[in-house]
């Protein structure tokens, strides 16, 4: 328990170092004198720019040793002082509040409708393996998982705005601008989910205890929900832990897409923009974003399944 | 962009199952067109001719025209030889140092194996396309960071089935036999451990370019990898999208040939195994 706990601080460190490096080249490989570019950021243009650029260069040590400065640099990043964006000037973490709430419905939204899409039919083609559902599944899941987000996506917008006019293609307010964003990830999710819980309630169905619930004479449903369901959903759960890294990925994708307005779309347009502090404060939220919805899943997994616990 | 599903490479099935025959089919298909299309078309995919504006299918452009009156055939073709051809290179920068490391890993153990272990573990710490993104702000739209980012991504995954499949191979006993039989360790390396990782690999490999292909038409499609005039799909989907009223398959086109690409290496890369 706490041995996998460490593991993803130590996780959480490892993306704080990997953003804050890269960041930190970028801000230095980028053409012109980056005391400057902090100014003009702050300031905006005005004639005392050469002034106020120096003060800059002092307050934050520009004039010192390079690994001096490296060190400064991940030390305000750990205090999560994430400093000032380039290009609209106020405080980094200002507006990375707004954007991550954005951020989190969409991905909480998207995992809960692929946990209503793909467990069940998973449940229903393990049930019965080999059956007219079962191969439905399993084209449709092949078929899924070939079509990248993003394509996913402009069909549904294509079919569900456009044709039928039912939702809006863009924005952000109601849940009815998030159903569609949520649903081109939900798809993706469930086509893999979905083939995972065939597979782990085709295994339980042969299992011996499965069929001795059955012969002491339990209703059909008792059987499924109680000795088939949770041992099935242990797969399904720590399979989840993998398709953290397609749902961090894929909100990046579909916020751009459908302009929605989290991190994702930020982290975008940050990179178009060069605007660096930008770049590191939302790259640096969806890592972290990335190790929550891990250690989650493994938390997850352990209630579930005991057995882990004691040999952890 | 990590679609491979674990259980599928622990026991790669090697038969020649029905899905592996039609993933290798479509394959050959969109390849061949890949391959020897851009040959075999004479049309310019750069050529613009606004008098030819979206022009329909099937009228003096055999697939059409785009917005710019640029023949969707050939632009069509060399897209897909572009993403096909990136995609051969990113998996091969990938697997090639991915491998090697795994077998050196699993070959020398020590500081070796934690050096490369510890690298592994920082670029897994962050989601492959995060690093790829943070890579191409230092320089929007170019192939040098897309690239570099992809594969740095992708080799994690080739070094550890190597490097693990190896270790589990090396500690048998019929090893062992060979080596106190004088057999030496290059002839250990073909004979014993390459015959039973190479189909692994060649699972892996064909993910690997699943997962080139989605990312590079993502990314160019939100506007931060390839730039408009080359001719991606995934750009040209977004290009094509305004028009989708007065062209509709137009824009289906290019989505069509990505989810072919893709679906033909998925199904070649587990069979009927999903």
């Amino acid at each position: 328990m706490r041995n996998f706990l460490l593991a993803r601080l130590l996780q959480a460190g490892l993306v704080a170092i990997v953003v804050g490096a890269l960041c930190f080249v970028l801000m230095r490989v980028l053409p012109g004198d980056a005391a400057m570019r902090i100014a003009a950021g702050r300031y905006g243009p005005d004639a005392r720019i050469a002034e106020a650029a120096e003060k800059v260069r002092l307050e934050l040590g520009l004039d010192r040793p390079l690994a001096a400065q490296f060190l400064e640099w991940l030390g305000s990043l750990l205090r999560l002082d994430l400093g000032h964006s380039l290009v609209t000037g106020s405080p980094v973490v200002h507006e990375l509040k707004v954007q991550l709430g954005a951020s989190v419905w969409l991905a909480a939204s998207a995992l809960a409708l692929s946990l209503l899409i793909g467990p069940v039919i998973g449940l229903f083609s393990g049930l019965k393996a080999g059956g007219a559902i079962d191969r439905l599944g399993l084209a449709g899941a092949a078929i899924f998982r070939a079509i990248p987000p993003f394509v996913l996506g402009l069909m549904l917008m294509l079919v569900f705005s456009k044709q039928l006019g039912w939702l809006p293609p863009a924005g952000f307010g109601s849940p009815r601008e998030m159903l569609l964003p949520a649903l081109t990830l939900a798809l993706g999710l469930a086509a893999m989910s979905s083939r995972v819980m065939r597979n782990s309630v085709a295994a339980v169905a042969k299992a011996p205890y499965f069929a001795f619930a059955r012969y002491k004479g339990l209703p059909e449903s008792v059987v499924v929900l109680r000795h088939g369901l949770r041992n099935a959903a242990i797969p399904v759960v720590s399979y989840t832990g993998l398709q953290a890294v397609y749902l961090v990925e894929g909100v990046v994708v579909v916020e751009s897409l459908f302009a929605y307005p989290g991190i994702g779309h930020a982290l975008v347009h940050a990179v178009v923009e060069r605007d660096i502090p930008m770049v590191q404060g939302t790259a640096l939220l969806m890592g972290l974003m990335f190790v929550v919805i891990a250690t989650i899943v493994d938390l997850l997994t352990q209630w579930l399944d005991p057995r882990v616990r004691r040999t952890a | 962009m990590s679609t491979t599903d674990e259980l599928s490479i622990s026991r790669p099935d090697r038969r020649l199952t029905r899905g592996r025959m039609f993933g290798a089919g479509i394959l050959s298909l969109v390849g061949g067109f890949a391959y020897i299309g851009p040959v075999l078309i004479p049309a310019d995919p750069a050529a613009q001719d606004f008098s030819a504006s979206l022009a329909p299918i099937g009228g003096d452009y055999l697939l059409g025209a785009d917005h710019y009156g640029r023949s969707l055939l050939a632009r069509l073709a060399h897209g897909a030889r572009l993403s096909f051809g990136l995609a051969l290179l990113t998996m091969l920068s990938a697997a090639i140092p991915g491998v090697l490391f795994g077998l050196v890993a699993a070959w020398k153990g020590g500081w070796t194996e934690r050096f490369l272990e510890l690298t592994a573990t920082i670029v897994l710490a962050l989601p492959g396309l995060m690093l790829v993104l943070l890579l191409l702000a230092f320089a929007p739209g170019n192939y040098g960071p897309l690239f570099l980012g992809l594969s740095l991504t992708l080799w994690v995954e080739f070094y550890r089935v190597t490097k693990a499949t190896t270790k589990t191979i090396l500690a048998q006993p019929h090893i062992e036999a060979a080596r106190m039989l004088g057999f030496g360790s290059r002839y250990i390396l073909v004979n014993y451990v390459l015959p039973v990782i190479a189909p692994m690999i060649a699972t892996l490999s064909a993910f690997a370019m699943a997962t080139a292909i989605i990312a590079v038409s993502t990314l160019s499609a939100i506007s931060v990898g390839l730039q408009p005039p080359t001719p991606e799909l995934g750009s040209m989907i977004v290009e094509l999208l305004p028009y989708y009223a007065e062209a509709p398959v137009h824009v289906l086109l290019p989505a069509l040939l990505i989810f072919l690409l893709v679906l033909g290496l998925q199904l070649l890369a587990q069979g009927d195994h999903p």
